[in-house]
């Protein structure tokens, strides 16, 4: 198993740099992952990531659509704060596994 | 007299329909069908009209054909399911008493999900090719397009039958290509998955094949909102790409019946447990095909796989056991790769596709991940197994469960 070291802690992680184990998740951590990611956090940022844990931790599988119905943020907005691929970002950031997208 | 009733007479229901009646006593169980229509699609057929290689009467048969003797058929709208009471109510105030209730009505695609897709060129120079009225529709429209940008998009996941769209790109190409105007013609696939498919090997063949064939991929995009004006689409992540002909596969949802019922997720699909095939939360009530949300493809190998599980299961129940057989998620997908050939790829909820021969090691005839005519011959002589032994009930030579024999890691 690979490990990363982020502001001086060190947690395991996959190949692609998503977390194996959620529990070595702090917000000091989220930040260095987000710098690395090119994105620097405010606190609706930071909201997004608290529902991902939560929802992840629930046992629901993530989608964009069910971010967008959140209650946080819209599809846009969302978009807006994780540019690009922003679930891939978001779930890393937040430190829970990589979403499956089954087909 | 106890009653078992099944929701939707599609490939998932219609196939429950003739397994139970073999299995269950008509003196103790009525068996109960319902569906609001009257037509049978082969819906693997759709993805051909568009180029002319099937007409729509080869894809069409009525329902009746299908049904077992000794099962109710009730053509009707389904209002909603109510659970706590074991009932079921119909549209025009009918009300039907369950003791076991199997929900089989699918999955619909809903283009009115993403903003402008049903517009003004709908069905003029957007098309989807998932319903019968969209394929025939766009094979109208190619009979004397004279090329430009043809875009294949897909909305959202899960869709059904996620090689469909890979399927169509190929054939497309070789469609343009016998009429000797590839070069006028410029495709491109914007899709929300990661490449061409999600597992390593696959993508790895099914990618190559659309460089190979000059076909442009542009992954991880998830489409926004359609300008019928500028024919353009957009993503949320602000790329926007122009076409002359759009094909869509839209937001696939299960049925409305189940958000008036409150059984739905925020899709309409069921929460079913994926290896029992048993709804959450009911004891009852079981779900197979594209109307769960078991995390495989949304497929008619799937549901036919899945039905042998559901039946041992069922029984399993109704007869006070605990619930003996467990499925996998297998699926099976034949894909056409065009001029006559095709590939074929075979996995679970664990394993990926692999390559080697299927169902016979060493022999096949069939090769796992390799592009051959034996492949495509499968594909087209399905379409008689389908109508002849899958609907029925009959037993395939092949294992509910996936196998590796055959396979090479």
């Amino acid at each position: 198993m690979a490990q990363k070291q982020f502001s001086g802690v060190t947690v395991d992680v996959n190949d692609e740099g998503y977390f194996t184990n959620s529990s070595q998740w702090t917000i000091d951590i989220a930040k260095a992952i987000a710098i690395e990611e090119g994105i620097q956090l405010s606190d609706k940022h930071i909201d997004v990531l608290s529902f991902i844990r939560k929802s992840v931790a629930g046992g629901a599988a993530l989608t964009i659509r069910s971010m967008g119905k959140s209650g946080i943020v819209d599809v846009k907005e969302f978009y807006g704060l994780f540019p690009g691929a922003p679930l891939k970002k978001a779930t890393k950031i937040a430190g829970v596994p990589k979403p499956t997208s089954c087909i | 007299m106890r009653n078992l009733l099944i929701l939707g007479a599609g490939t998932a229901g219609t196939m429950m329909a003739n397994k139970l009646r073999k299995e269950l006593s008509t003196e103790d169980w009525n068996i109960t069908i319902v569906d609001q229509y009257k037509t049978h699609y082969y819906q693997p057929g759709f993805l051909f009209i568009p180029f002319g290689i099937y007409k729509k009467e080869d894809v069409v048969k009525p329902k009746s054909d299908f049904f077992p003797i000794g099962v109710n058929v009730i053509y009707s709208k389904i209002d909603k399911i109510v659970p706590e009471e074991n009932k079921v109510l119909l549209d025009e105030g009918q009300v039907l008493k369950y003791d076991y209730l199997i929900i089989a009505t699918g999955t619909k695609t809903s283009p009115e999900e993403v903003e402008g897709l049903k517009g003004s060129q709908w069905n003029k120079s957007v098309f989807d090719f998932y319903t019968i009225e969209g394929s025939v529709a766009l094979a109208e429209f190619f009979k004397s397009w004279k090329g430009g940008k043809l875009v294949v998009n897909v909305a959202e996941l899960p869709y059904k039958c996620p090689v469909a769209p890979l399927e169509f790109v190929f054939l497309a190409d070789a469609f343009f290509t016998e009429r000797g105007m590839r070069d006028k013609v410029d495709i491109t696939l914007a899709t929300p998955l990661p490449g061409a498919f999600t597992k390593p090997k696959a993508t790895k063949l099914l990618g190559g094949l659309l460089e190979e064939k000059n076909i442009k991929i542009i992954p991880d995009y998830n489409i926004s909102s359609l300008d019928n004006e500028q024919k353009t689409i957009v993503d949320y992540g602000g790329t926007v790409i122009p076409f002359d002909c759009l094909v869509t596969v839209p937001t696939n949802k299960g049925d409305d019946m189940l958000e008036r019922s409150g059984m739905g997720d925020d899709l309409n699909f069921v929460p079913t447990d994926k290896n029992t095939l048993k709804a959450e939360n009911y004891d009852n009530i079981f779900v197979l095909g594209d109307a769960s949300n078991i995390p495989t493809s949304k497929a008619g190998s799937v549901a036919h796989f899945a039905s042998e599980i559901l039946t041992e299961n069922i029984l399993c129940s109704i007869e006070g056991r605990p619930m003996t057989a467990s499925f996998d998620g297998h699926a099976n997908c034949y894909i056409v790769t065009g001029h006559g050939k095709g590939t074929l790829i075979d996995f679970n909820y664990t394993t990926e596709p692999l390559p080697g021969n299927f169902p016979m090691p060493g022999i096949g005839p069939f090769g796992l991940l390799k592009i051959t005519r034996m492949n495509y011959y499968g594909k087209m002589l399905f379409r008689w197994i389908y109508w002849h032994v899958l609907l029925k009930g009959k037993e395939m030579p092949i294992s509910a469960n996936m196998t590796m024999v055959g396979k090479k890691l």
